[in-house]
């Protein structure tokens, strides 16, 4: 069953184009990584997909069009966005009571299980936890909701490395089944590289890129090579290259294996890797300049 | 992949059951959670309560000297000295629930926007409606009716202690319960709030409300400064000033059956209770219907409002 469904999407602020047409398809049991620059669109696309803002085409989440049925929709969503957006002044125990009142689909005892594991006191105010125990905190409200779809907007930012592992390893291991999807932006690409099944570029409003991990794995691969091979790789029209301690790192997509094993260190690229070369191709081509 | 995985029946289970909730659960957790957030709703009349019930105790100790001369002064004056502190309590509860509700409506639609707290609570599956509702609730409905309970519990203390005073200095106490005749002022009290802080002062918390949800700063001066405007304009312009006297009639009592029970503050038991001629105002159903527009006005801005 198709989750999301956008034709056309497009969202301007004043002169400023956010969303350039965009076309996206995301089924059931999917988790979707959205990666691009600052300004990107990212943000515009999921408060889009969230009924936050007003948009124009077509746009369907859940068989439901977000703006104008984003009561009924939030049943079955769930949000964490970028800054910590909890109420500073609201308590640990008042925010469970207040989801609990009003999300019909919130497991309270889901969410004091998952909170047993932290160190968060149920009478803290959100403003006397770190920026760690407010993200954990947040996640325990939502992996609490038996919602179908979460949209999750730079989640871990200003996070440090073991919470972001933490946060992820929850949200596979405690909350992934086959029924839900989950849509992620972020910039920490590394964290997410291992949880996604499917990847998508965007950049200045247009998706760039957009495929299934698998399609991501069998499709790049990276090439290291001594000096004296590299005439011979560059016919094969790499699509990025760069230098790294006297060796080149050359970037292919759609060339087979077999032809590349030959010339040197084959591996699949990280996702990091790849997006710079196709937003940086990309940049470079619309302002006319080359690389 | 398998189709038949076993995440098929739960999601067929999670059609067919659908989980609902009774529509007035999102509005009581709203209205609650005003309450968690702007704790002076309920803090500041408590705390005029307090203060109205220590300066009491000079009061008090006065008490037997104002029995002994009491005989001394014609009926009207008897009730005067007993009632006066009874009557400035219930003023200045009342007072400070009208402030609170002013500041309240100012920052009620601005302040979560302000700390960005908005994209949670859209987050949860809570109309714009539900939302402007509760908080409207808060001064229409919450704030009158709070005052009210407050008053009647500092009233009753002061009736108990005076009671207490009086007969421990061997004096009756029928006479200070029979000039007071409480249940009669409160009653009258009640019937204020109802007609004027719940219906006539509706429009006015409204469009705070509306100045609240549209404002980029500055609530404040954004509340007060397009009336003055328009006023301005007017005496400018027209060499009249129905505009100011619209909003001065709004805050003074308006038609003549709300004039009478505000213009003669403090209370008078004998006070007649024309609600006949305060539902035939029809400045009263304009204004309502102004509060709906401005109500209707801040919803739809909450709705396009852009989150950030």
């Amino acid at each position: 069953m198709t989750v999301i469904e956008a034709r056309g999407l497009r969202k301007a602020f004043g002169s400023t184009i956010a969303l350039d047409g965009v076309d996206l398809r995301v089924e059931e049991g999917r988790i979707l990584g959205i990666i691009g620059p600052n300004g990107a669109g990212k943000s515009t696309a999921l408060n889009a997909i969230l009924g936050l803002i007003p948009y124009q085409g077509e746009l369907r989440v859940l068989g439901r069009n977000p703006w104008t049925e984003r009561e009924q929709l939030l049943r079955d969503v769930c949000f964490i966005s970028d800054v910590s957006i909890l109420p500073r002044w609201l308590r640990v125990s008042q925010a469970i009571d207040y989801v609990a009142g009003v999300h019909p689909r919130f497991d309270r005892a889901k969410a004091e299980a998952f909170l047993a594991k932290t160190s968060i006191q149920r009478t803290s105010k959100i403003r006397q936890l770190s920026k760690g125990m407010v993200t954990q905190l947040h996640l325990a409200l939502v992996m609490a909701i038996d919602a179908r779809l979460l949209v999750l907007d730079e989640p871990t930012l200003g996070l440090d490395i073991l919470y972001r592992k933490q946060f992820y390893d929850s949200l596979l291991n405690d909350y992934f089944d086959r029924s839900r999807t989950i849509v992620v932006t972020t910039h920490q690409v590394e964290d997410v590289e291992h949880v996604l099944t499917d990847l998508m570029f965007i950049h200045r409003g247009r998706i760039v890129l957009r495929c299934s991990m698998e399609e991501f794995e069998s499709r790049y691969l990276e090439l290291t090579i001594l000096a004296d091979q590299l005439p011979a790789a560059r016919a094969l029209k790499p699509m990025h290259e760069r230098q790294v301690l006297g060796r080149s790192i050359l970037l292919f997509s759609g060339v087979p294996r077999e032809q590349l094993a030959a010339l040197g260190d084959l591996r699949t690229p990280s996702i990091a890797d790849v997006f710079v070369a196709v937003i940086g191709n990309n940049a470079g081509a619309s302002q006319g300049a080359t690389l | 992949m398998n189709p038949q995985s076993p995440t098929v029946p739960e999601l067929n289970e999670r059609d067919v059951v659908p989980a609902t909730l009774s529509a007035t659960r999102p509005f009581y957790w709203s209205v609650k959670r005003e309450l968690l957030e702007y704790r002076s709703i309920y803090l500041a009349p408590l705390a005029f309560a307090g203060v109205i019930l220590f300066g009491f105790v000079f009061v008090l100790a006065r008490l037997p000297h104002t029995m002994q001369t009491l005989s001394s002064l014609d009926p009207a004056h008897q009730r005067e000295a007993l009632a006066q502190p009874y009557d400035v309590s219930a003023g200045l509860i009342m007072a400070a629930a009208f402030l609170v509700s002013i500041f309240y409506s100012l920052d009620a639609l601005y302040g979560e926007r302000r700390d960005r707290s908005i994209l949670f609570w859209k987050s949860m599956p809570v109309s714009d409606l539900t939302t402007v509702l509760a908080k409207a609730s808060i001064p229409v409905v919450v704030l009158p009716l709070l005052s009210f309970a407050i008053t009647v519990v500092t009233q009753s203390i002061m009736l108990l202690l005076s009671s207490m005073v009086l007969l421990a200095g061997g004096f009756s106490v029928a006479s200070l319960w029979t000039q007071l005749q409480l249940p009669q002022v409160l009653l009258m009290l009640l019937y204020h709030l109802v007609t004027a802080h719940m219906f006539w002062f509706a429009p006015f918390y409204a469009w705070l409300l509306l100045v609240s949800a549209w404002a980029r700063r500055a609530p404040f001066l954004w509340a007060i400064l397009p009336p003055l405007a328009i006023g301005i304009f007017e005496k400018v312009a027209f060499h009249s000033s129905y505009f100011f006297a619209l909003i001065n009639n709004r805050f003074s009592g308006g038609s003549d059956a709300v004039a009478s029970m505000m213009g003669n503050f403090p209370f008078h038991p004998g006070m007649l209770l024309t609600v006949g001629a305060f539902l035939l105002a029809p400045g009263l159903w304009l204004g309502l219907v102004f509060a709906a527009i401005f109500l209707a006005a801040a919803v739809r801005l909450r709705h396009y409002r852009e989150p950030n």
